[in-house]
């Protein structure tokens, strides 16, 4: 009992991650019906924008908590105007062409910005510097938990509880959930469309540097190829949540998380990856719409 | 299947060009013209050609978004080696009996998920393309992750030949006899089709076992002619790469698929040493096609023997009136 709960912290902790992602996929589907391909690069683009800000600045002598808090925020605005370009350049120009040939574009630039980061710093992995000394802390008994784990899930409920309010309470929040409801609609409300399409990406891929960086803080090590798998499970986690629904994205990461580190806990880790794809099937063949998504029927 | 009927000038045309590109490339080889090098590149380029190929039925044709040909691909390759290798089951063979497996793996796959559209049939794809993979690296019985080695070299280029020539011409047949154009309806307006009486989840299996049938082979001739086959070998980027093929020859056009393939398998081996600009030039290649030139190199015209029988060629080309996207 003692080592399923033990898995659960772990799961948690890994889920959280999806989670962050999961949100950037879950809010540019809901607004442009485009399964961004490239969100799981701007998480990897996230977390080396988050390497080298944390490098310098520990080198510069800042304390630790500031330099963690430095390097979310210079990464989280980095990537936001990354995710801003590549939805300027790629994505908004076929606006109208089918969705087929965004997808394919979006699959472009995934593997764009992965060989383009090959290219500049090279395949191999690099160590994530240590920022937060690690402390362990022993719950009820024989129950571990670290105090990254502890920052992972502060982290995430602080910026899903900054998103909720960012959506449900000011204007541009407004704007997404009326451009996501209905675009052309919206447009002739007086919604600039194009601007709030760009605050979505910027908002969607802040939060996957934010990811980013925990993840490198968590694991230790970055590399160009670092976000091809946990953008594919985030995007299982979308699905699974209900694509298009904030709350989902958290849920599905969360249940993802801790489903994969339950099988790999039990010895069949080498399936693990196998099994987030098993699930993204099964929903997509039993409730397409995700636990949390609005049936939406096809019109004519 | 307009194409069979003998009397059809452009089919015979075809073929007749078909036996001197074979006869030529025949000669030069027996000669030592083209050394080791060339010959791989050549073979490889009919692989690609018979997945690009395989692959435009399905993404280009019926529309149907798929980005796990590489999938299918493996099941193809490890079928074949293990028959070749363990069961000494004569070549040809092994490749059909390959194909039909992964025809069937198609038709397995295809059932739950060409329900889905657009965008999740892609993950799905996707997803089972890396199931297949993961399963192969969990299985003792292929190799696990060091796959198959020693597979015998029998792949020549007569068997290269014909597979790619029996792939292009069953496939051209196919997408315009009344079930290609059924595909077609379906990529245009699937409600449509639908409403037009098609059985849209049938011909969108059909046309996904097809291709996947013609990915199988190709995998067990590329196995037989590379003698090494792991799990690696079949990722995403295969399928991505196999992607590339179709989108920059046009979605739909078959043409297209064959100068896709061309094109990038020379350009992948003269890039052979810079791996990374490889892959970037791949992805800007995509990228700025979408952008500026969905239809691809060719657009979405059909064979290109036009030029050679225009009058036929006028009377039944209506598919390429149709436009890609």
């Amino acid at each position: 009992m003692e080592y399923f709960i033990q898995q659960l912290i772990n799961g948690i902790s890994v889920g959280s991650i999806y989670a962050l992602i999961a949100l950037g996929y879950t809010m540019v589907y809901g607004i442009i019906k485009l399964i961004n391909f490239a969100h799981g690069d701007v998480f990897m683009v996230g977390s080396f924008i988050g390497l080298y800000s944390a490098r310098n600045l520990s080198n510069a002598g800042l304390p630790p908590v500031l330099v963690l808090l430095l390097s979310l925020v210079i990464s989280m605005t980095v990537s936001a105007l990354l995710g801003i370009s590549i939805e300027r350049l790629a994505y908004k120009p076929l606006r109208k062409a089918s969705r087929i040939a965004v997808l394919i574009t979006a699959i472009g630039v995934s593997f764009l910005l992965e060989y383009t980061g090959v290219a500049i710093v090279g395949p191999q992995a690099q160590g994530f510097p240590e920022i937060l000394n690690k402390k362990q802390y022993t719950l009820f008994g024989s129950i571990q938990v670290d105090s990254n784990q502890i920052m992972i899930l502060g982290t995430t409920v602080v910026l899903m509880i900054i998103l909720q309010f960012i959506v449900h309470r000011t204007k541009i929040g407004k704007a997404m959930r009326a451009v996501s409801y209905d675009m052309e609609a919206a447009r002739l409300m007086g919604i600039n469309v194009d601007r709030t399409i760009s605050a979505t990406f910027a908002i969607g891929s802040a939060l996957a540097a934010a990811a980013g960086v925990i993840f490198g803080m968590t694991y230790n090590s970055v590399d160009p190829m670092m976000g091809v798998l946990p953008g594919l499970k985030a995007f299982v986690a979308a699905v699974l949540g209900g694509i298009g629904s904030i709350p989902g994205a958290l849920v599905g990461g969360l249940l993802l998380g801790t489903v994969e580190t339950e099988v790999s806990s039990l010895g069949y880790s080498s399936w693990r990856d196998g099994v987030a794809f098993a699930v993204l099937i099964l929903i997509l063949i039993f409730k397409p719409s995700g636990l949390f998504g609005k049936n939406v029927r096809e019109k004519v | 299947m307009k194409m069979l009927n003998p009397l059809n000038k452009r089919f015979w045309g075809g073929i007749v060009l078909a036996l001197v590109v074979y006869a030529v490339i025949q000669i030069l080889l027996t000669t030592g013209i083209f050394d080791d090098v060339t010959r791989s590149t050549l073979f490889l380029i009919c692989i690609n050609i018979m997945l690009a190929v395989s692959l435009n039925l399905i993404n280009g044709v019926t529309g149907q978004f798929s980005i796990g040909h590489a999938g299918f691909m493996s099941v193809g390759a490890y079928v074949s080696a293990i028959l070749t290798l363990n069961f000494d089951v004569p070549f040809v063979l092994a490749l059909i009996i390959a194909g039909i497996v992964a025809a069937l793996c198609g038709i397995l796959i295809g059932i739950p998920t060409l329900r889905l559209n657009g965008d999740y049939l892609a993950i799905a794809t996707l997803g089972f393309g890396e199931i297949i993979r993961i399963v192969m690296l969990n299985t003792e019985y292929v190799g696990g992750a060091s796959g198959l080695s020693g597979i015998p070299n029998k792949a020549t280029w007569t068997i290269m030949f014909l597979f790619t020539l029996i792939t292009i011409v069953i496939i051209t047949n196919f997408i315009r006899s009344t079930h290609g154009r059924a595909c077609i309806a379906i990529r245009e307006n699937e409600i449509a089709a639908e409403a037009m009486g098609i059985n849209t989840t049938l011909y969108k299996v059909i046309a996904f076992s097809l291709g996947a049938l013609f990915a199988g082979m190709a995998g067990g001739l590329s196995a037989h002619t590379f003698y090494v086959i792991n799990p690696g070998s079949f990722n995403f980027l295969k399928s991505f790469e196999i992607l590339v093929m179709v989108v920059l020859g046009g979605l739909g056009s078959t043409a297209g698929a064959v100068v896709g393939a061309v094109v990038l398998t020379v350009l992948f081996t003269v890039l052979q040493d810079f791996p990374e600009l490889r892959m970037i030039l791949y992805s800007g290649i995509l990228i700025l096609m979408m952008i500026f030139r969905p239809k691809g190199l060719l657009g979405s015209t059909g064979i290109s023997l036009k030029k050679f029988a225009k009058k036929e060629a006028t009377k039944n080309d209506s598919i390429s009136s149709e436009s890609a996207s």
